[in-house]
């Protein structure tokens, strides 16, 4: 056999295409068969549409549009009313892959790889042969501009088949048509799930969706607030890899080392800066864009041993507590649960990347007792249909004995069931996911040990509430059926011996030998000029704007002291953080973000006393249901609220 | 027409006085009664029998359970003091269904009313026929050469000779079985077989038993009503006839020889009144099973289960009992008494019996 030099070789060297690349890797772009591929479809445009809407402070109102002309074949329409997009930089957003402004960008946003919609074009081109179609408007008064665009494979670049200029209703934004190959049939729930976990999570976005057949579903705006606005920030040193860190010296402009560091990374001051130099031995003052590969080797390595302050969080932006409760209410309605119930953890970072953890589950109602829990997984507001059993959310989920809160679980491993839905969301600047397809977050410790607290948070929640409840029935019940039954025993036993019937109101007490706690939620709506603003208490920082027009939450607890003897002891009852504390009645000697303590007086032995308060900056429903805990006496004595366990519950 | 009710009327005040003095003192009213179940029998040296033991329970309206009964309770009272002074009576079944109108008192089931009868017993140590209750179930039948007098409900005596005067049913004993209802004329008869099962009660019958072996036959009808133990305890105590046991072989059999020779776990507070300690089991014991190589069918789980209760049951502490009952649980097996027709229907008149009667002692080889 004839030796094959290395010019054999050469002959058959060349340059893989995008096109080959893709059709060869297109399963781990999300397009691996009719099904997935509708759905990544619509998904690479809705999240470009409330990313690009919340960059430039608009309310996202998103249009999905789904036509099935041809069997297998259909035309995907994403517009959103976002600032539109230049004329120039259509072609590049739209026809090159790997092209985009996120990438670069160390904050939280739903797309980040640049590979989203133009992978759509280029699937659709690839299986249709049609060429995709832009809209875009830019200015309230000029026209829009429609490109019909095509992908050169060969180049990685766009190819403008058409320009026009129409007229368009819209102020801005921009709309999107793409023909696809897809299974509509299939497809058709998970778009719809994808469309409604994403409102979920996205409670200012307004999303309409138009099947092929004319139905229209409306995703209702729940929120008038746009998401606290994501800061882009510098990679944290405990992140950044070798082959980055010296990227980033060749491009730098700072001309000493400890400059280079202190400009170009987050969370390095002078001292850590120092403490980095001196670890790696390297001199301070030496010029970054001449080090040599072990240099930069003995840095990186010296970023490990330094003690790093953890990146900013507030880079991130979680969708915080009431907002997922109001979007969940609103979700699922028509399942009526028992209850809602959200917990969030503070910000936490894995390999100097910030992350935070918010968690909310849906008990009762409608929904069914023996089948597993169902479970939304979200990463930075974006669903995640697929890869579920894959993901870091599952396996914090399994790992918890979930039968310790009432749930059915085998062995106390694995998916539990019970009538609930869990919602996650992870918010970061970088989601770990497992594959380029980004349906399911990678098992990274730090992660899945947020996602676990949370749960537990949760978990006890659902836990106090059920407890409280049945204690709450129960003793109620006996009440009732003692406050009959023994004026019965003692009319029966005095007419029998011929006399008069007994006083039995210390009788009763002694029965419940309890301290009654109930309390009450109303609404009242007040206009934006109303002048009985609620008067603040104390002061309490928290936002001032939007909260003297809306609703006043008004709480209402009745304490009832069914002991012999009289009590004393401490109450307190949780507020949502983003509430503004009304009147409250009597004073308190405390109001956090979170809660209103009272000292109370010693209360008499049959007597009862109330408390009122009054929150406003909050939707009616929002604090729907009072969690009360006491203090400074047995718990066991107690009806209707738990024992204080400190701040952080 | 008979004895003075002041004292029960007094009893029964007094149950309603506790209850009402706790509720004047504004204390939490209870009744306090002995606990009425295995664990608190204890062998009464005196009477010869089971009774109840120290251990007691409190019935407190505490919680809502207890506050029912007590209510319940003070429905009863005044229930029974209502029928004392109109002169009337009602069965227990009567009365479950007249506590259909006690509201929030009433009973969910008979065997609540019938159980909370017991209790007032127990609480006042009045019997049943004071409180003018009956039961449902009627006396079971007798067969021999004893004569009986009745009064009859025309008030008058009646006197019947149990195999001259009754058909081959016999004499059907009545609830009340005491002094001021019926007496024992004379009885000529050597022993009494209690027998479990009606039909070996009439294959006993017609083989003419009764007169061939000068025996007086009860059917007990399963679980012995009151009466009949009653009745079997008088003719024991004044007439002084041994009184011998033929039941199947399984543990609920023996159970019925317990009630019948011990007293019965329900009814321990009146034990002295019901039970004859001198009672002897005849058959069909486990040995019987081997010996005359009996048709048996497998013990179930809840037999077993049963006859291990019975082995921590102390009513079946001697020895007789724990080899017999060890012995069945070996085997595995249980047996009828009709299963003797295995050997043909005079078998166990002709065979079994005498067999058994020698062994005891009752008649001469």
């Amino acid at each position: 056999m004839a030796k094959i030099t290395a010019h054999d070789l050469a002959k058959k060297q060349k340059e893989i295409s995008v096109a080959e690349f893709f059709e060869r890797n297109k399963h781990i772009l999300g397009f691996g068969n009719p099904t997935r591929a509708l759905i990544t479809s619509v998904k690479e445009g809705v999240d470009n549409g409330l990313d690009v809407c919340e960059e430039v402070n608009i309310l996202p109102e998103i249009y999905v549009e789904i036509k099935n002309h041809e069997d297998g074949e259909c035309k995907v329409i994403v517009e959103d009313n976002g600032p539109g997009i230049v004329k120039k930089q259509i072609k590049h957003i739209f026809g090159r892959l790997l092209y985009g402004s996120r990438f670069h960008a160390i904050r939280q946003s739903r797309g980040q790889q640049g590979i989203g919609i133009s992978a759509v074009v280029l699937y659709g081109q690839l299986t249709t042969g049609k060429h995709a179609k832009v809209t875009s408007k830019i200015q309230e008064d000029r026209p829009a501009t429609v490109i019909e665009l095509a992908i050169d494979t060969n180049k990685n670049r766009a190819e403008v088949i058409s320009r026009d200029i129409v007229h368009w209703e819209k102020p801005s934004g921009t709309r999107v048509e793409i023909n696809i190959m897809a299974d509509y049939k299939r497809g058709k729930h998970f778009v719809y799930e994808y469309l409604q976990n994403t409102s979920v999570v996205n409670p200012h976005a307004q999303i309409t969706f138009k099947e092929p057949d004319g139905t229209e579903h409306f995703f209702e705006r729940t929120s008038e607030t746009l998401p606290r606005e994501s800061v882009e920030i510098k990679p944290h040193p405990y992140g950044a890899e070798l082959g980055t860190l010296i990227k980033m010296a060749k491009h730098t402009k700072s001309r000493k080392l400890s400059a280079f560091l202190k400009n170009e990374f987050t969370s390095m001051g002078d001292r850590t800066a120092k403490a980095a130099c001196e670890k790696a031995n390297l001199e301070r003052d030496l010029n970054p864009k001449e080090m040599t590969r072990e240099q930069f080797l003995a840095l990186h390595k010296a970023f490990k041993k330094v003690k790093i302050m953890a990146p900013p969080t507030d880079c991130l932006s979680p969708i915080g507590e009431t907002l997922i409760k109001r979007s969940l209410k609103h979700e699922t309605k028509e399942i009526s649960p028992e209850f809602i119930i959200i917990a969030s953890r503070p910000p936490s970072t894995y390999s100097g990347n910030p992350f935070q953890v918010e968690v909310g589950l849906v008990y009762g109602g409608n929904l069914p007792k023996d089948t597993t829990v169902k479970v939304m997984r979200f990463a930075n507001r974006v669903p995640l249909l697929y890869q579920q059993g894959g993901c870091a959310t599952t396996t914090a989920i399994s790992s918890i004995d979930w039968r310790r809160y009432g749930f059915d679980q085998k062995s106390g491993k694995g998916m539990p069931s019970g009538p609930a839905i869990f919602l996650i969301h992870v918010s970061s600047t970088l989601i770990p996911f497992t594959s380029e397809s980004k349906e399911a977050i990678a098992d990274v410790p730090e992660i899945e040990n947020e996602i676990k607290l949370a749960l537990r948070i949760c978990a006890r929640k659902v836990q106090h509430h059920i407890h409280k409840k049945v204690k709450r029935k129960k003793t109620r019940e006996k009440f009732e059926l003692i406050t009959k039954i023994l004026p019965e025993i003692a009319k029966k036993s005095s007419k029998m011996l011929d006399k008069p019937v007994p006083i039995l109101d210390a009788v009763i007490t002694k029965i419940m030998d309890i301290v009654w706690i109930e309390d009450l939620i109303e609404y009242e709506k007040v206009s934006g000029k109303a002048t009985e603003k609620p008067v603040q208490t104390t002061l309490l920082e928290g936002p001032s704007e939007r909260h003297d027009s809306g609703t006043i939450t008004k709480s209402k607890i009745m304490v009832v002291n069914y002991k012999r003897t009289s009590q004393k002891f401490n109450l307190y009852a949780t507020i949502p953080k983003d509430a503004v504390v009304g009147t409250v009645n009597p004073k308190p000697v405390k109001i956090k973000s979170n809660y209103i303590k009272w000292n109370l007086d010693t209360i008499p032995s049959a007597d009862k006393i109330d408390i009122n308060f009054e929150l406003a900056g909050l939707e009616e429903g929002d604090f729907d249901e009072n969690d009360i805990y006491i203090e400074n006496i047995n718990p066991s004595y107690v009806i209707g609220a738990n024992k204080w366990e400190g701040e952080q519950s | 027409m008979r004895k003075d009710y002041a004292d029960v009327i007094k009893k029964i005040d007094s149950v309603a006085s506790k209850i009402y003095d706790d509720l004047e003192k504004t204390e939490i009213p209870f009744i306090q009664l002995p606990t009425r179940s295995k664990s608190n029998i204890e062998f009464n040296e005196k009477f010869n029998v089971w009774k109840y033991g120290k251990n007691k329970i409190q019935r407190s309206a505490k919680s809502l359970d207890g506050a029912y009964m007590l209510l319940r309770t003070m429905y009863m009272v005044d229930f029974i003091k209502e029928m004392i002074k109109i002169k009337k009576s009602s069965t227990l079944r009567e009365m479950y269904y007249i506590s259909e109108g006690w509201d929030l008192a009433k009973f969910h089931s008979q065997n609540e009313s019938n159980s909370l009868a017991e209790d007032l017993e127990v609480i006042t140590s009045c019997m049943r026929e004071d409180f003018k209750l009956r039961p449902e179930e009627d006396g079971a039948r007798v067969i021999g050469n004893i004569t009986i007098e009745e009064i009859t409900r025309n008030n008058r005596k009646k006197k019947i000779h149990c195999q001259d005067d009754v058909g081959d049913s016999g004499y059907s004993i009545p609830y009340n079985v005491e002094p001021e209802k019926i007496s024992f004329k004379s009885a000529d008869v050597d022993f009494i077989i209690a027998i479990e099962t009606g039909g070996m009660f009439d294959r006993l019958v017609e083989n003419r038993f009764d007169s061939s072996y000068r025996a007086l036959l009860v059917h007990l009808k399963g679980q012995p009503a009151r009466s009949t133990r009653r009745f079997i305890r008088r003719l024991n105590e004044e007439k002084n006839i041994p009184v011998l046991v033929f039941t199947d072989c399984d543990p609920w059999s023996f159970r019925i020889f317990a009630s019948v020779a011990y007293g019965a776990i329900k009814t321990a507070h009146i034990s002295e009144y019901l039970a004859t300690p001198s009672s002897q089991y005849l058959g069909v014991t486990p040995s019987d099973i081997e010996n005359y190589d009996l048709p048996t069918d497998k013990l179930t789980k809840e037999d077993i289960k049963s006859l291990k209760s019975e082995l921590s049951d102390p009513r079946f502490q001697d020895s007789f009992w724990k080899n017999e009952i060890k012995l069945q649980l070996k085997l595995g097996k249980k047996s009828e008494q009709q299963a003797l027709a295995k050997y043909g229907l005079d078998y166990v008149t002709d065979t079994y019996l005498p067999e058994k009667l020698a062994e005891m002692g009752m008649i001469k080889k």
